[in-house]
Parts: C-alpha cells; sequence; structure tokens
C-alpha cells in the first residue's frame, strides 16, 4: 500500500512543478497574444502583449466590493474555480508525460474538473439574485450540458485509438505512431474547436469583448465580482484557455512533449509549447475573426453538432478498427 | 430457547433477526404511545436508528463471511420462511442500515404535532417499513419474499398517505398501490415459472432448475416487469413523482434511497443468482429501457417546479442508469467476459450506495426546508443560504455528489461505467460494438443533464433573493435533524474520496454474481483507483481534492500576502440598474425553459400565455408527459369498458344470482368429472 503505485522521482517532480509554473504564467500571454492579432485581424491597434498581466495587476490592487447579501460561497468560488484550473493545467501533459499528478484524475476526471468549476461559477452568479446574474448561469449550464459531452467523446476517440483514458498514455501513443492516419479523429477534432469556441466564451457563441447585456454570457457570471476576485477568475478563464489549447495541442499535435526520465528534453519541450500555442492564438483570432456571433437560440443547434460529429468520429473508428 | 437467550452463540443471520424484531417491537411500542408525542419522537426513533446501525455493522462483517441461513416457522405448517444471509443480500442489508440509521435520527427531529396520522401509528408504519425492507433482501423463497413485498408495499402506502386529508395524497397513494399490486403479480409469475413446476418455492430449488431459453426469458421478462414498476422504469414510473412528493421527507427519502434499491436487488437476486443462463438482448433490453428512463428522469427533473417532485425525477434517472449498468453487466456475462461484467456490476453496486446517501440527504433538506417556510414550490423559496446556511452547506455537498462531479460520490459510479463502456471493444457482435459508444454518449449527456438540474435545484432553492417574504423567518435545521444529515453527509463523503476502500466491499458480492471482482486489483494501487492498470486508467480523488485544495489556499495567502484582503460591501452592482427586486430573478420555470425547448418532443405542455391587452396577465406552463395519454388511459379506458361488461351480470336480483351459482356449480361438476 504505497500511496502512489510508481516511485515519485526528482524528475518527475521537475516537469510537474514546472509545467504548473508554465501554465501559470504564460495563461495570461496566451490571452494576450489572441487578443492582439484579433485586433490586428481587425484593423485595429492593438493592447500590447502583456495588457492581461497589468490588468490582473490593477484588479489585485483594487479594493473587492461585494454586494451586501452575497453568501460566503459567493467569496468562495474565485478560490474555488481558479484552483480547479490549476489542477487541470497540471494534469494536462503540455511539457513532459512524467507527471507524478496526472494519475489522480484522467480524461474523465478532467472533463469533471471543468464541470465542478462551471458548477460552482454557475452557482456563484445565482447567489447574488440579479437578473443578470441567473440568466448568465442559465446560459452558462445550457452551454455546458451540451459540451461537456461532447468533450467526453473526443476524448474517448483518443482514448480508443490508445485503449486508455489515462491523460499521459493518450499522448504518449499518439506521439509515437507511425504517421497513421485517424480518420475518427479528424471527426473529433472539428467537434473539439466547436466545444472549445463555446467552452471558452469565444465568437460564435459568446463574446469575451462584449458587454452588451443581452448577449452575454460568461460576463453575465462574472458581473458581481471586483478586485482580487475579479481578478483571479479572469486568471482562471486564461488557464481554462491554456488548458483546452494544451488538450488539443496534446490531442491532435503531440509531438516535442518530454516523456519520463529525459531532463533535457523537457528543455526542448517549452520552445515547442510555445511555437504550437502562438500557431494555436493566432488561428483562434483568424477564426473568431471570420465568424459572426451567433443567437443564443441557435447556439443549442451548434453544440448538438459538436456532440454528433464527436460521436461519428467515435463509430467511424470503431467502423474501421472492427472491420 | 436456551440458545436464543445466549446472545454470545447467535449466528449473524440471528443478529439481523433480532434487529428486524426489536424494530417490529419499536413500532408496537408506537402504538401503545399513540398520542404521546415526546417519547415516540426522541424514544422511539433514536432507538430505531440505533438498531439500524447495528444492521450495518452486522451486515458489513458478514459480506466477507460465507453464508448463512435460517428456516422461521412462521406463516402455514409446511410452509417455513427460509433466510439467507449472503454476500448480495449482506451488501443491501448494509446500504439498507446505513441509510435508515440517518433518516431515523433525522425522523426524531422531523415528525410534528398534529400532521394526519397520529405519532405512534406513524411509528409503527415506518420500523414495519424497515423491517419487511430489511426480510425482502433476506428472504431465500419465494414465499416469504413475496410476503415481505408486499407488507413493504402496504406499509410504505400508508405512509404515503400520512397526510390522507389532502385529496391530492390519496390520489398518489391510490396510483402508488395501483402500480405496486401490477409489479407483485408479475414477480409471483416470475417465481413460478422459476420453479419449473416442481412445487417447491425455495431460491435454492429455483437455482437448481434448468430452465430452457423460452423459460428463462419468460422469467426475466416478468422480473424486469415487476421489479421495473417498483423501481420506477420508463412506461412504468408514473407514480413515482406523485408518490413521492406526497410522502412526509423521512418517507420519501426511505422509498427513493432504499426502498427502489430492493427492486434492483431483485433484479439482480433473478438475474445473476437464480438464472443460470444469460442472453445478450436481455442485457441490451435493459440498455435500452435504462437509457431511456435515466434520459426521461433527468430531462424531466430540469422542468420541475416542485422541489420534491424535481428530486423523484432525478431519481427516476439514477434508476434508469442502475438499470443500464446491469443490462451491461448482463450482455458481458452473457459472453462470457467475467471481467467486464465485474467492472460494469461494481458500477452498479457503487451507485446504489452512492444514490442511496445523496439522495436520502436531498430528500432530507427538501425537509427542513418544507418545515422552515412550509413552501415547496420552487417560485417562492430563493436566499435560504442565508437563513439556514447549515442545511445549505450540506445540500450542496449532496448536490455535487448527485450532480456526478469529482470529487464526490456520484462521479466514482459514472466514472467506472464510462470505463466499461470504453473497455468495450472487443464484443464478439459488431452491431452491439457500434451501439456502445452511442450509449456512451448518452450516458455523458444525462450525467451532464443532471448537473444542470442540480445547479437549478440548490441555486433556486439557497440562493439568490428570497422571493417570498416569510422566508426571511425560516429556520435552520434543530439538534436530530443535523445529527442524522451529518451521518449520511459522512457516508456521502467517504464514498465519494474512498472508492478503493469500498469496492473491496462490493468484490465478495461481485464475485458471488459473476465469479470475478476487481478488489485484488483495485487493492494494489493504494490510494489510486485502477481497475485495470495504471496506464489504461486511474482516478485519485483523494489527491484531486488536495490539489484543489492546496492551489485554493496558496491562491488564498499568495493574494493576502502580496496585495491585500481589503473587502467592501455595496448594493448589487447588476450593470448599475438600481431597481432590481426579488421577482427579477430566474424562476424555475425560466432556468427549465432551454430544456423545455430543447427537449419540446418530450413534453406534453399546456401554456398560457399573456397578450399586450390582458389587464391581469398570466402567464403559466404546465408540462405533463406523452405516457399517460399513450399507456395508461388507453389502459383505465379497457378497464373500464370490461367493468361495464361485468356490470352486466350484475342485475340486482337474488334469483339470478342463484342462477349464475347453479351454472358455476354444473361447470365446475363437468370440468371435474373429465
Amino acid at each position: 500500500m504505497n500511496g502512489w503505485n510508481f516511485p515519485v522521482n526528482f524528475d518527475g517532480m521537475l516537469s510537474q512543478v514546472l509545467e504548473i509554473v508554465v501554465a501559470l504564467a504564460l495563461a495570461p500571454l496566451l490571452t494576450g497574444w489572441v487578443n492582439q492579432w484579433r485586433a490586428w485581424l481587425q484593423n485595429k491597434s492593438a493592447p500590447g502583449l502583456l495588457q492581461p498581466y497589468r490588468v490582473l495587476h490593477k484588479l489585485f490592487n483594487k479594493d473587492s466590493v461585494v454586494a451586501d447579501h452575497a453568501s460566503p460561497l459567493f467569496r468562495a468560488v474565485p478560490y474555488i474555480v481558479f484552483g480547479c484550473m490549476t489542477l487541470a493545467s497540471s494534469i494536462i501533459p503540455t511539457l513532459s508525460t512524467d507527471l507524478p499528478l496526472a494519475p489522480a484524475a484522467d480524461a474523465i476526471a478532467l472533463v469533471g474538473l471543468f464541470a465542478l468549476a462551471r458548477v460552482f461559477i454557475s452557482l456563484a452568479a445565482m447567489d447574488i439574485g440579479t437578473s443578470f446574474g441567473s440568466m448568465g448561469s442559465r446560459r452558462e449550464m445550457l452551454i455546458g450540458f451540451l459540451a461537456e459531452p461532447a468533450l467526453l467523446m473526443v476524448l474517448f476517440s483518443a482514448s480508443l485509438i490508445s485503449r486508455s483514458t489515462s491523460l499521459t498514455t493518450i499522448v504518449d501513443t499518439l506521439a509515437h505512431r507511425e504517421l497513421a492516419i485517424y480518420p475518427g479523429l479528424a471527426f473529433a477534432g472539428v467537434a473539439f474547436v466547436m466545444v472549445s469556441l463555446a467552452e471558452n466564451a469565444r465568437v460564435p457563441i459568446d463574446n469575451p469583448a462584449t458587454h452588451l447585456e443581452l448577449t452575454m454570457i460568461h460576463e453575465a457570471l462574472i458581473l458581481e465580482y471586483s478586485g482580487r476576485h475579479l481578478a483571479l477568475l479572469e486568471w482562471a478563464a486564461s488557464l481554462k484557455l491554456f488548458a483546452y489549447s494544451c488538450v488539443g495541442l496534446a490531442l491532435f499535435f503531440p509531438w516535442g512533449v518530454a516523456e519520463a526520465h529525459a531532463p533535457l528534453a523537457l528543455l526542448l519541450a517549452l520552445p515547442a509549447l510555445v511555437a504550437k500555442l502562438a500557431a494555436g492564438g493566432m488561428a483562434l483570432a483568424w477564426l473568431e475573426t471570420l465568424s459572426a456571433k451567433m443567437r443564443i437560440f441557435r447556439v443549442p443547434e451548434f453544440l448538438a453538432g459538436a456532440f454528433l460529429l464527436a460521436v461519428i468520429g467515435l463509430l467511424v473508428h470503431i467502423l474501421l478498427a472492427v472491420r | 430457547m436456551t440458545q436464543l437467550l445466549n446472545p454470545a452463540g447467535w449466528m449473524r443471520v440471528d443478529w439481523v433477526l433480532a434487529v428486524v424484531v426489536a424494530w417490529l417491537l419499536i413500532g408496537i411500542a408506537g402504538i401503545f404511545a399513540l398520542r404521546r408525542f415526546t417519547f415516540v419522537s426522541r424514544v422511539l426513533f433514536p432507538a430505531g436508528g440505533v438498531l439500524a446501525v447495528v444492521l450495518f455493522g452486522v451486515s458489513l462483517s458478514s459480506i466477507f463471511a460465507a453464508s448463512q441461513t435460517a428456516v422461521l416457522p412462521i406463516g402455514l405448517p409446511t410452509l417455513p420462511f427460509h433466510l439467507r444471509l449472503d454476500a448480495l443480500a449482506s451488501f443491501f442489508l448494509a446500504v439498507i442500515g446505513a441509510v435508515a440509521a440517518g433518516i431515523s435520527i433525522f425522523a426524531a427531529g422531523y415528525f410534528r404535532k398534529a400532521e394526519g396520522t397520529p405519532p405512534g401509528l406513524l411509528c409503527l408504519e415506518y420500523h414495519v417499513f424497515l423491517a419487511s425492507m430489511a426480510l425482502v433482501v433476506l428472504a431465500d423463497d419465494a414465499y416469504a419474499f413475496m410476503v415481505m413485498w408486499e407488507t413493504m408495499a402496504l406499509s410504505s402506502y400508508f405512509l404515503v398517505t400520512a397526510n390522507h386529508r389532502v385529496g391530492e395524497v390519496r390520489r398518489a397513494g391510490y396510483l402508488y398501490l395501483t402500480m405496486a399490486r401490477i409489479g407483485a403479480i408479475a414477480i409471483l409469475l416470475c417465481f413460478g415459472v422459476l420453479q419449473a413446476n416442481t412445487g417447491d418455492y425455495t431460491f435454492a430449488n429455483m437455482r437448481a432448475q434448468n430452465l430452457t431459453p423460452f423459460w428463462a426469458s419468460t422469467a426475466f421478462l416478468l422480473a424486469l416487469f415487476g421489479f421495473g414498476a417498483k423501481a420506477g422504469l420508463l412506461p412504468l414510473h408514473v407514480w413515482l413523482p406523485e408518490a413521492h412528493p406526497a410522502a412526509p421527507s423521512p418517507v420519501s427519502a426511505m422509498m427513493s434511497a432504499v426502498m427502489l434499491k430492493t427492486a434492483i436487488y431483485g433484479m439482480l437476486r433473478v438475474s445473476f443468482d437464480l438464472l443460470h443462463v444469460q442472453f445478450w438482448w436481455w442485457g441490451a433490453l435493459l440498455l435500452a429501457l435504462g437509457l431511456a428512463t435515466a434520459l426521461f428522469g433527468v430531462v424531466f427533473a430540469a422542468v420541475q417546479v416542485d422541489m420534491k417532485r424535481l428530486l423523484a425525477y432525478s431519481s427516476i434517472e439514477n434508476i434508469g442508469l442502475l438499470f443500464a449498468a446491469i443490462g451491461l453487466a448482463l450482455v458481458f456475462s452473457s459472453y462470457g467476459m467475467k471481467a467486464l461484467a465485474a467492472l460494469a456490476l461494481t458500477a452498479a453496486l457503487y451507485h446504489v450506495a452512492a444514490h442511496a446517501f445523496f439522495k436520502s440527504l436531498l430528500f432530507l433538506s427538501t425537509g427542513c426546508v418544507l418545515h422552515a417556510t412550509a413552501e415547496r414550490s420552487l417560485g417562492k423559496l430563493g436566499g435560504l443560504i442565508r437563513y439556514m446556511p447549515w442545511v445549505a452547506w450540506v445540500t450542496l455537498i449532496a448536490v455535487l455528489a448527485s450532480a456526478g462531479l469529482p470529487p464526490f460520490a456520484g462521479f466514482v459510479s459514472e466514472w467506472l461505467l464510462l470505463q466499461s463502456f470504453l473497455f468495450t471493444p472487443g464484443l464478439p457482435d459488431p452491431l452491439l460494438n457500434m451501439l456502445i459508444p452511442v450509449v456512451a454518449a448518452l450516458i455523458a449527456l444525462v450525467a451532464a443533464l443532471a448537473g444542470y438540474t442540480m445547479v437549478k435545484f440548490f441555486g433556486v432553492i439557497f440562493l439568490g433573493q428570497p422571493r417570498e417574504e416569510k422566508l426571511s423567518q425560516a429556520h435552520d435545521a434543530g439538534f436530530w435533524e443535523r445529527i442524522g444529515m451529518l451521518w449520511l453527509l459522512l457516508g456521502c463523503l467517504a464514498l465519494g474520496l474512498l472508492p478503493v476502500q469500498f469496492i473491496q466491499i462490493i468484490d465478495p458480492v461481485t464475485q458471488q454474481l459473476v465469479a470475478a471482482g476487481l478488489g485484488r486489483t483495485v487493492a494494489a494501487s493504494g490510494w489510486l483507483l485502477v481497475p485495470v492498470t495504471v496506464e489504461r486508467a486511474s482516478y485519485g480523488p483523494v489527491i484531486f481534492l488536495l490539489g484543489v485544495a492546496a492551489s485554493f489556499a496558496l491562491a488564498f495567502l499568495v493574494v493576502r500576502g502580496f496585495y491585500h484582503g481589503r473587502l467592501r460591501r455595496a448594493p448589487a452592482w447588476d450593470c448599475g440598474f438600481p431597481w432590481q427586486t426579488a421577482r427579477m430573478q430566474d424562476t424555475a420555470e425560466g432556468f427549465g425553459q432551454p430544456i423545455r425547448q430543447i427537449f419540446e418532443p418530450f413534453f406534453v405542455m399546456h401554456r398560457e400565455l399573456p397578450t399586450p391587452f390582458d389587464a391581469r396577465p398570466r402567464y403559466s406552463v404546465v408540462v405533463e408527459d406523452h405516457f399517460w395519454a399513450w399507456v395508461y388511459l388507453p389502459v383505465v379506458a379497457l378497464a373500464n369498458r370490461i367493468g361495464r361488461l361485468v356490470g352486466l351480470l350484475q342485475q340486482g336480483r337474488i334469483s339470478v344470482y342463484l342462477l349464475y351459482s347453479f351454472v358455476t356449480l354444473i361447470a365446475m361438476l363437468v370440468v371435474v368429472k373429465r
């Protein structure tokens, strides 16, 4: 009965700590990068790359203004959501697959972790009892209940290929296959992009820059937050975008991730990750610029489409595998 | 006789019987103290709770022991009760004991004076209900099983109609009793088929029979109908959302958390223990029915506006998931894939325990809310976290467990179930292989919708601003209620955080049913839940919780350390809108609106919309289910028609009746003579 069933070595600890630090540090940068590119693509003058850090610093310095009748739940939620997103980004293999924390949560638990954060933030939005808060939480849960199974199905497509739900095993297997083409993964990829757009409050579903009352979803959820609470939630949102990008990279572009017991590869993995994220961020800005925001009533169709695509991906995989 | 008086020589099955007898004695004591409220609530109910703890302890230890039998010489001279305490029975007894302990202690503080039935009578009905559930699980012949099954149905009927002065409650009770009767007939017929004309109704004899595929399938289908009616499987679910809200909250908790599980027990007993052969289509049928039930239940739960009805529909959803898991286990078992069958069965049994704990907790918390506010409608609640914080926080844990979120109880079973789907490819039947991803997708959808429903449940009751003036007078739970809920909460948390230890307990049960278990694999990896190997899948709820908690604490300390902890209170911002009132929050109808729209074909909706010219605008939505029109009303119409035909015989003249008896006698003689 040794708590962990494999030895926790120094390399493992190192890559684990490095991964958490990189995620926390780089997540706002990714948000800034996407915002910059979006502004450029839309012929606007862009804010600096470091703008998210300045915003975070400013918010942390400000007083937190909390509604008179807010319950302790409201004040705890920013920390809970931040904790969930930190854990999420520490179990997704971005730099290395030798992560001591990764066995604690596999792909299903990762989806559960995102769901946990979503439930808490929706509850917090209902806590104040304003019309925008409850509207936001209803819409967030609406998106959630369609996006969550779709994400699970995407991860299952990868799980079936690697015969495992462990994220590290999935990345190991996908990175070391001969360049076999899995048609199932192509469907899963499309579905994943659609889900990530919805889950990260991106343009066809939600607009991260809007404060127009009737269209906002994510902004409506965090409307009552200010000061350090808002800063934590913004940071958590960046972390979520970072985590989703990393899941996407891990599933569809898993090359360059260091394996167990290869400290040197870690040094190479970081530039590889940054390069991949930079490309991904540009693609995201490009997608957001090309599409127009959807009416909320169309969102279920969009997400049901993603869900069906993911299921079709699974079916295609099984059809081809069984033959 | 001397042996009876010496507890040191008792076997475990004797201890279980002693608890049952003591429960019955408490019930009888209740009759003698019919209206002595304090005695009943402060002495009898807690005593019943302590006995339940004893039952829990005894049955927990007997899961790992060899099975024991006993014969009780009651009933007809040649027809004694056969009892048997094996691993499967012990597991369900342990669940009954553990949950009943919490509910009994809660009930000590819950029942109030002057609520319909006198307290002593309630005490009798309640303890007879408990005793009969324990004996149903213990029964080892069809006779004892049916007698106890019927006692269970009757005692719970009386409990449901505790508030019998309300017409609605009487109607709900009648519907419940009808469905219970119909189900019982099917179970009786099932046993009749299983004993294969030997005339011996013991389970031991049924195990020894080798039925032909046709008769085995007949028995299985009869069991599915009978136990499905008790559990609330899809077309037979209608009684559940009526009966559960009508009953007092501890009774709803008991029915939903424990009584529904006796149906699951019966299903497992018949399909894995009494029948030797299994066919893949049995499993496929269970899987399909279970999934349909689960989806139906959760979609309806999401649109409910009555908090107890919402929970009742959520129970239907969970029963659906349980049946789906059992179906999957049957499919695996029919192909001889023992390990996978054990995995699916472990998921089912884990969910039995998890659902028993979190659902009883949720029902009890609605009981607290009901007492504090006298309001069951979600549209008139809100903001209770400020007036009853204790209940609110306990409910939050139960809500998270019910939504299947890690690291809480509901997630473990869901995780195990999804794992068993992922390991499926490799079934010999390609068609089944193809269906598996669709099924997994549906389960994921149901789980996500459960999250939606639970956010609605908790958010509308406990968060936001109170929608009525009187809610600010609401009081928190009393002493006994808190003790009972704490016990259940501990069980709920332990189930979420210690899956490895609980799977050890489930292992002997799956060993008994499918001759395989997860126990050894799981024990090898310590705190990490690893069903096969760590490369394939693993989940460590304790590490998970510690991870979130550690980053919570670190973030908190770092923010305080580097910046500050200043806080200012101000009116809500709400985009600068100053005339915000409690009426502007989402109502329960509003929160259910997206579901009503997306799943429109599921519902029969009657909507009353105001026009701009209405002097008194009114908006109302009534949501009903199709099965009334599809199944029940035609059956009722048929029964009425037959009744009218039979009524033609009824002439009201004595000579005609004498003629009938004469003709009948002649006919009988002719038959006998031949």
